[in-house]
């Protein structure tokens, strides 16, 4: 069992409205088989203990596929580990005596609720505003009525593996939601259901994007460095494409 | 008396018939009606989704902050069908007949059939809401074999298939949403049901941000809040999955049903230290093409690279040769357990045995092995930091699934009028035992299939309740209590956390009511369990206040109804003095080790009734009837 000594230097603030900052925390001899989230409990058992508050984070799965958990870890979003959310990161991966520091995404679209927890509920209202096939329980055709390239398949997979964690807002400098919207988008006109409906849903949730104050991208790559599931930007392209193509036949 | 209300004829016509028996609501009506579905998985967001489609007006709450992540998300290995689109001779008959037998006869048959009948409507509404199932290069649907069954009826979307049918439901209710028919309440915790004149009538939510709690009145509430695995703390369930919701029902007069019929997941990574908080699960699929081994000698520590052949036990394919490796969950669990307490177990702590791919990646390669299961390979590899691909995979059973759930008669409702209960919440499908793949079809047919019309055939007897119902004093009532309580919580101020007492309730439970149960250990758990409580609320220390975000708090509020059904878990168990799939009691086992039935004292539902805390709960029993599949003993062999 390999033990490990860190500072932590860890976001703290009430509310949406109030000011916020770091408080530090020392932790020493931890095992490194410990998850990250598994090292915020042990704070947290400590605060509790001191009879301070513990530090409020969203987690649930711990598995890396709800995208309830996040935070940015020494400047990355879910930390220094490529494909991987904040609960599936380990310690084994930090040194002994490194300082980690902790802070919340920070975006305009997602305003801090309290310590590590954000509002996310944009991400929702983007995919109201079209993120899906508009099929009426019921009315479904066999399902080998249309058959499916299996590569179109894979792809639409590849995009319909967003956990929706908010870690590409996170990243980006202009805290651009595009790689969000562009991985619903591609995932559903990459199949033939929904096609009728494939020019209004890109233009509707272009729209509930720009709304919810979302920025622009500016092809840094910064999302897809960021992605725990390696969505790649070249559903942005198929975003702005498909955007494009709609505007046209408007 | 528990009326079951399964319909009378043939098996086969019974949902047919009792469709169009059910009574209808006039469209124009329908929207006069308000709805409240708690819970936003599979078997909430189809049902929410489903019902606002028809015209009411529906309420959705749910603990995380989308709808999107409810536990259900969590799914890996696939969902099944009968669509016998291999051809290789399966039919609803023989889902239907798996699906009993592999509940070790102790769900209801007509419940059974009707599921197996609308399973092949699911994939075709999943299909045609864009969820990218794995395909063949032909463009048709791809197929893998799950345990207890020896058909290919499991669709699958890589190791990611709960998530993709999730956001299947999810967008179909977030377009109910925007079209205004569904209102969403995320981050609410129910507390509370509120009955009128004996009717559900509503319930008492907190909102998680604010603290507050806020009543809200419905027509029907439909409950719909997953399972309580994490009674035992450590599981594979996700962190928030708690009993609250139905636990809570429970006080105000609603059965629960066979509440120990609990399944203990045999694939999942073993535990590491005791500062875990939650065990992951390894997909069944991955016994599609591992073979599950440990050394033939007992205490053999050497490397398994080390150990030849001839000095494995490939312990199911020797004792079940027709199933192997996919045997039905509880006996494989069972047979690593009692390889592990031989002291074959591999691994530091001796609790694990292998899961080996090595004859798979050479005969299939690693590129086909990847595209099966290489998101499950990497999973373990972050979390054991080691690669499965060189070495076979360590695992061990955990606690992964509750059969048992709040008692539902043929119409999903329960014996309180006006609240139904769907998906994992409610006790009805599985038996003693889950097979795989089949709680992800059992959330989506009660969701989209079967509540939208037995729900209906309730409404259309009742009248619209009035608009100002939440100003009756019995919500006002609720409200009281709750704050009382949740005042109480919070002033205890003791000296240790929630967590201290939770692990310690998990591993009592997990210890002496997991997978093996004999009457001394479940005597000794009783009285435990009423110790553990007292100190909590005499002990505890809950920080922060109740007027915000305050995640201590709801999780003592959890912890706080866990250990009071914990007994109730711990009493069912006791009562069944037989062993029957996942409940296996010692004293009741074949010369051969596996569970044995007492058919003739314990062929019901135990659907117990609350009544009070630390007070004996009534027994109900619904008597089970098997008609079409013969009760035998089951043999995997
Ligand atoms: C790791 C894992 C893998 C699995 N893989 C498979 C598989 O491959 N195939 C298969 O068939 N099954 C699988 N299962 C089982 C299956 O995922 C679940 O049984 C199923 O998803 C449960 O769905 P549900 O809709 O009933 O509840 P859940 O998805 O658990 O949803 C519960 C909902 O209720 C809400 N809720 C709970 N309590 C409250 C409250 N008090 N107030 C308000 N809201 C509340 C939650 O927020 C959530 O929205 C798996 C389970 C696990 C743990
Ligand atoms: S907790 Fe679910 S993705 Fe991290």
């Amino acid at each position: 069992m390999n033990k490990i000594t860190l500072t932590l230097k860890v976001w703290r603030q009430k509310n949406a409205k109030s000011h916020g900052r770091f408080e530090v925390y020392k932790l020493t001899d931890i095992d490194t088989a410990m998850s990250f989230l598994e090292m915020l409990d042990v704070v947290n058992e400590n605060l509790t203990r001191e009879g301070k508050e513990p530090v409020a984070f969203d987690h649930d799965c711990r598995e890396g596929i709800c995208g309830m958990c996040g935070a940015v870890v020494n400047g990355q979003a879910h930390g220094p580990l490529r494909a991987t959310t904040l609960c599936q990161l380990h310690l084994r991966h930090f040194k002994n005596n490194q300082t980690i520091v902790i802070e919340p995404w920070r975006s305009k679209g997602f305003p801090v609720v309290k310590d590590l927890v954000v509002d996310r509920s944009a991400f929702d209202k983007i995919i109201a505003s079209g993120g899906y096939v508009s099929v009426r329980t019921g009315s479904a055709p066999d399902a080998h009525a249309v058959l499916i390239k299996k590569d179109d398949a894979e792809k639409a997979m590849d995009a319909a593996a967003c956990i929706g964690c908010g870690a590409c807002v996170a990243a980006c400098p202009n805290a651009s939601a595009m790689l969000f919207v562009g991985a619903k988008v591609s995932h559903l006109v990459l199949l033939p259901q929904g096609q009728p409906e494939s020019e209004a849903r890109v233009l509707n949730m272009v729209k509930t994007m720009d709304a919810q104050g979302f920025g622009n991208c500016s092809n840094e790559y910064e999302c897809e460095a960021a992605c725990p599931k390696e969505i790649s930007v070249k559903n942005i392209a198929r975003l702005n494409h498909e955007f494009r193509k709609a505007q046209i036949a408007k | 008396m528990l009326d079951s209300k399964i319909p009378s004829g043939p098996l086969q016509d019974k949902w047919t018939k009792h469709q169009l028996k059910l009574r209808l609501v006039n469209p124009s009506n329908k929207r006069k009606y308000q709805v409240i579905v708690v819970g936003t998985g599979l078997a909430g967001s189809s049902a929410a989704a489903s019902l606002a489609e028809l015209g009411y007006q529906v309420k959705v709450f749910c603990l995380q902050d989308s709808p999107r992540r409810a536990h259900s998300i969590a799914a890996q290995g696939g969902i099944n069908a009968a669509k016998n689109y291999p051809n290789d001779g399966d039919s609803v008959e023989r889902l239907f007949h798996d699906t009993v037998k592999g509940g070790d006869f102790r769900a209801r048959e007509a419940n059974v059939y009707r599921l197996a009948e609308v399973s092949n409507c699911i994939i075709d509404q999943c299909v045609a809401q864009g969820v990218p199932f794995a395909r063949e290069y032909s463009g048709y649907l791809e197929n893998r074999s799950f345990g207890g069954a020896q058909v290919s009826r499991t669709f699958y979307a890589r190791g990611q298939t709960g998530q993709q049918l999730l956001l299947g439901a999810y967008g179909a209710l977030m377009k109910e949403v925007a079209r205004g028919n569904i209102t969403l309440y995320p981050r609410s915790e129910m507390l509370d049901l509120v009955l009128v004149e004996g009717e559900a009538k509503g319930i008492l939510i907190r909102n998680l941000l604010t603290g507050k709690l806020e009543s809200h009145a419905a027509d029907a509430v439909v409950l719909a809040t997953g399972g309580y695995s994490t009674v035992f703390y450590l599981s594979t369930n996700a962190k928030a999955c708690n009993v609250t919701a139905i636990w809570r029902a429970y006080k105000k007069g609603a059965y629960f049903a066979n509440p120990c019929f609990t399944q203990i997941h045999p694939t999942c990574i073993p535990l590491h230290g005791d500062y875990q908080s939650k065990l992951t699960l390894m997909s069944e699929s991955l016994r599609n093409d591992a073979r599950v081994w440990v050394p033939q000698k007992a205490g053999d520590k050497r490397p398994p690279s080390q150990i030849s052949e001839n000095e494995r036990d490939y312990f199911l394919e020797r004792k079940y040769p027709n199933f192997g490796n996919l045997v039905p969950r509880d006996i494989a669990s069972r047979s690593t357990k009692e390889q592990c307490d031989q002291g074959r177990g591999v691994g530091e702590s001796g609790l694990a045995v292998y899961l080996d791919f090595s004859e798979a990646l050479q005969r299939l390669g690693r590129d086909i092995v990847q595209d099966r299961y290489g998101n499950l390979f990497d999973m373990y590899a972050k979390i054991m930091g080691a690669d499965p691909y060189q070495e076979p995979m360590m695992i061990y059973p955990a606690p992964h699934y509750t059969m048992g759930g709040l008692w539902v008669d043929y119409n999903l409702m329960s014996n309180v009028p006006g609240l139904f209960v769907i998906g994992e919440a409610n006790f009805s499908d599985h038996g003693a035992n889950r097979l795989g793949a089949s709680a992800l079809m059992q959330g989506l047919a009660d969701g989209y299939f079967i509540l939208p019309y037995t729900l209906g055939d309730y409404l259309a007897g009742c009248k619209p309740v009035d608009k100002n119902l939440t100003q009756y004093p019995i919500f006002k009532e609720a409200e009281i209590k709750e704050t009382q309580k949740i005042q109480r919580l919070l002033a205890v101020n003791g000296k240790q956390t929630v967590d201290d007492f939770y692990k310690r309730l998990g591993k009592m439970l997990w210890d002496k009511c997991g997978m093996l149960r004999t009457e001394k250990n479940l005597k000794e758990a009783l009285d435990e369990i009423p110790a553990i409580r007292e100190e909590f609320w005499r002990d505890v220390k809950v920080p922060g206040s109740g007027d915000d975000l305050n995640q201590s708090l709801e999780k003592a509020g959890r912890v706080a109804d866990y250990l009071e059904f914990a007994e109730l878990i711990v009493k069912d168990a006791l009562h069944r003095r037989e062993s029957c799939g996942g409940h296996f009691r010692g004293e009741f086992q074949t010369p051969e080790g596996e569970a044995k039935r007492d058919d003739e004292n314990f062929c019901y539902v135990a659907a117990w009734e609350f009544k009070g805390v630390g007070s004996e709960p009534f027994l109900h029993k619904e008597p089970l009837a098997f008609e079409e599949v013969k009760l035998a003993q089951r043999n995997y062999k």
